[in-house]
């Protein structure tokens, strides 16, 4: 798991990069903060199981397995992307991996799990559905019509809200009337449970809790995840709605991968030394994807009008 | 003395079957006692009594077929009134209906007879594939619903949700009888919460499966448009074909009869500018099955556009499993003069214009389109070049229309066939009103066809 969220975070560090040079074009939202989220919650999972996600969606692309490098040419819009550079960074899905993605629309994800896990139950293959949305999607009402549905006809769909604190600009306090958003399923009684998103094993331990109650065919189930991320909503938000200070001090205090060190050198799992290696390792395929994205070529012209349809009318 | 005439029970209802009386004459009656059962094409509604009284007289006798709206069925004598002979039927323009119907299906909340123009006798089916097969008279509220009881016999992925589809046996009665076939699994109940429900069917169809989702009326879907649109069209070009969501989208559109502006919209135009999507618009109840069947087996999504005036009309289907191919218009009428081409309800319209413009000497051809997305373009440029001339006929508004679609066809790839500019004939730019002569106002005209026609013939 420490392996996982390093890899998001220097991937995404390098999305920034790249932005930067003008490489990444669009919006491109990074999930630095939040890599103990998806990790965790990734882990409790079969193969079988399906995610979803909003535009937010590197770091949990990497979680499902997807090779770092067909994300990152997909960001620099090349033919080799996940989508052939047709979606880039708020559009991209692998069937294959059980990622249905990657949708730019705030919380049109939610109900698209939600039908995932109506599909799950329906075929009856014994498969969940896990939806992630943020704060923010949290005030959408196709949110509640989902959970409505999903409890009604108890499906396996287990909401994650990556609460990481602001709706772009706009912090929870400000945005609802609810902010303990953990109880936002309560009129629908989808139970909630409320986890330090900033502590991979708190996750992880609530994800096997939850993957266990909604296999179990009790109905959907809701995880508020406490998390903050470091840079701005997307590559171009200054973030100016907070202080220097309040983000600095969650770095220093709270930070996932920092508290995942200690911990694994505190039980002897790992040492300094041997996490450097592991660094240098991240590092080199970090690298190796990059290069791919700014080598590999742009898609040809005649993929403009390729899959618009899949039949032949 | 009230006299109980057959009341409307619905927007659409013209007749009705008597099924049953629950009195017989000299029965005495309180307000709310259930008088008769009335089968109309829809449901079996039951008729109470308005006000109490001695049933003095039953005019019509129970079982009788096609007893029209506004026909006297019972007098009533009022308390301590004597039993007397019936006046004669008051002509319906007295208010049938009024208060004496129960609550109509949900989405039908007016009750007047319907006064749009609908052609009265059906065209023979298009062209099918082959001449040979055998026919059958069926509405197209029947076809629509074969079809998804064939597709779902075949596909065990392919099932229907909606409001009110499953126990109430549809709230235009479409989805009759696939509860009891296919059970709750398979039919689906929802709440209503249209942008929740397209957008768990589009999830299912990510999921693997095949939903027909059915939205009440696609007024209703303008709640759901993001997941139709942002959702379903575009997530295989985004996905690099890798992500498909093979969906229908089905419900009646436009206008039907007496609802107003909120209820009665042709969204065939929003749709069918979208890349992504196909968007189907069937007239007869031949094309209605076998395009609805060729929807449900497209890997694609679907919006699938209905008419509710159209669903109790009857056409010649053929037998068995015949699926109409997708982006193919057909020609309904082969005429040498004037094209004319329409879509869904507007080519009844084009064919009781044709009637009047053959006994003026204008041989009219008729192309429905069936599909508004992929449009069969060749099959209208085809008949361009036949006849020279052209009108496009659309219940819907013009700005932005199909009509505007057809006729920015006819000028990039046709222009050197032109004899006539290409005119249009729709419903008036309005949001369309209540008052009855108001509406008729608004809405699409045999006349203003017939007026079009002439005026491209230079007659």
């Amino acid at each position: 798991m420490y392996r996982e969220m390093l890899l998001i975070r220097r991937f995404e560090e390098r999305a920034g990069q790249l932005y930067g040079m003008g490489m990444i074009g669009g919006f491109c939202h990074l999930y630095i903060g939040q890599e103990a989220v998806v990790t965790g919650m990734q882990g409790a999972l079969r193969a079988t199981d399906s995610v979803i996600t909003g535009y937010r969606d590197h770091g949990h692309m990497i979680a499902a397995g997807i090779d770092p490098k067909v994300v990152m040419a997909e960001l620099t819009g090349r033919a080799a992307g996940i989508s052939k550079g047709k979606g880039g960074s708020m559009h991209m899905f692998s069937v294959e991996h059980g990622f249905y993605g990657g949708h730019g629309i705030v919380a049109a994800q939610v109900p698209l799990g939600t039908g995932l896990g109506f599909a799950h139950k329906y075929k009856g293959d014994g498969g969940i559905a896990v939806t992630y949305f943020g704060d923010g999607a949290s005030n959408q009402g196709q949110v509640y019509e989902s959970f409505n549905m999903a409890e009604l006809w108890k499906l396996p769909v287990i909401y994650v809200i990556e609460n990481n604190q602001y709706a772009m600009g706009t912090s929870v306090n400000r945005s609802s009337s609810e902010d303990q958003l953990y109880r936002r399923g309560e009129s629908f009684r989808v139970p909630g449970l409320q986890v330090d998103g900033m502590d991979v094993l708190a996750v992880r331990g609530a994800a096997d809790a939850a993957v266990a109650w909604v296999r179990a065919g009790k109905g959907p189930l809701l995880l508020e995840m406490k998390t903050y991320r470091y840079r701005g909503h997307s590559m171009s938000d200054p973030a100016k709605y907070r202080s220097r200070e309040e983000v600095q001090a969650m770095r220093d205090k709270s930070d996932p991968i920092e508290h995942a060190k200690k911990e694994l050198i505190e039980m002897g799992a790992a040492t300094e030394a041997s996490l450097k290696e592991l660094e240098k390792d991240i590092r080199a395929i970090v690298a190796e994807a990059a290069d791919f994205a700014e080598q590999t070529p742009e898609p040809d012209a005649a993929e403009l009008y390729t899959d618009v349809l899949v039949g032949k009318y | 003395m009230p006299e109980i005439k057959l009341p409307a029970m619905s927007p659409t209802m013209e007749e009705g079957t008597l099924a049953k009386w629950l009195v017989k004459e000299g029965d005495t009656v309180k307000p709310g006692d259930v008088l008769a059962e009335i089968e109309t094409d829809k449901a079996t509604m039951e008729l109470e009594a308005d006000e109490g009284g001695v049933v003095s007289k039953l005019h019509v006798a129970a079982g009788s077929e096609g007893v029209k709206v506004g026909t006297l069925i019972a007098t009533i004598a009022g308390e301590g009134e004597e039993a007397a002979a019936p006046a004669a039927p008051l002509p319906l323009a007295e208010g049938a209906g009024g208060g004496k119907s129960p609550p109509p299906a949900p989405a039908a909340p007016a009750e007047a007879p319907k006064p749009a123009p609908v052609a009265k006798d059906s065209p023979p089916p298009a062209p099918p594939a082959s001449g040979a097969e055998t026919m059958h008279r069926q509405t197209v509220r029947e076809a629509l619903r074969d079809a998804m009881a064939e597709e779902m016999r075949t596909t065990p992925e392919v099932f229907v949700m909606g409001e009110e589809v499953a126990e109430y046996q549809g709230a235009y009665k479409v989805t009759q009888g696939l509860l009891e076939e296919f059970g709750a699994t398979r039919v689906v109940d929802t709440p209503i919460t249209e942008y929740g429900f397209a957008g768990l069917g589009t999830g299912a169809a990510m999921g693997g499966l095949r939903p027909i989702v059915e939205f009440m009326t696609f007024n209703f879907a303008m709640q759901a448009i993001d997941h139709i649109i942002n959702s379903a069209a575009k997530t295989n070009y985004m996905s690099g074909g890798q992500m498909r969501c093979p969906i229908v989208f089905r419900g009646p559109n436009g206008a039907a009869s007496r609802v107003a502006a909120q209820h009665s919209q042709n969204y065939g135009p929003w749709y069918a500018s979208v890349p992504g999507l196909v968007v189907i618009a069937p007239y007869s109840a031949a094309d209605a099955k076998g395009l609805l069947k060729s929807a449900i087996r497209s890997p694609d999504p679907v919006v699938f556009l209905e008419n509710e005036l159209l669903y109790g009309q009857s056409f010649d289907v053929p037998e068995g499993d015949i699926a109409v191919p997708i982006g193919k218009a057909s020609v309904v009428r082969s005429g040498k003069d004037v094209t004319v081409v329409s879509y869904s309800i507007g080519v009844g319209v084009a064919l009781e214009a044709a009637k009047i413009l053959a006994e003026q000497g204008i041989d009219a051809e008729i192309v429905d389109l069936r599909t508004l997305r992929p449009l069969d373009s060749a099959t209208v440029l085809a008949s361009l070049k036949k006849t020279n001339r052209m009108v496009v006929v659309e219940e819907g508004w013009p700005t932005c229309s199909i009509a505007s679609e057809i006729i920015a066809i006819a000028m990039e790839q046709g222009f050197d066939d032109l004899d006539a500019p290409v005119l249009r004939v729709t419903n008036v730019d309005v949001p369309l009103p209540y008052a009855a002569n108001l509406e008729k106002l608004a809405l699409l005209k045999v006349e203003d066809v017939v007026t079009a026609a002439k005026k491209v013939c230079y007659r």
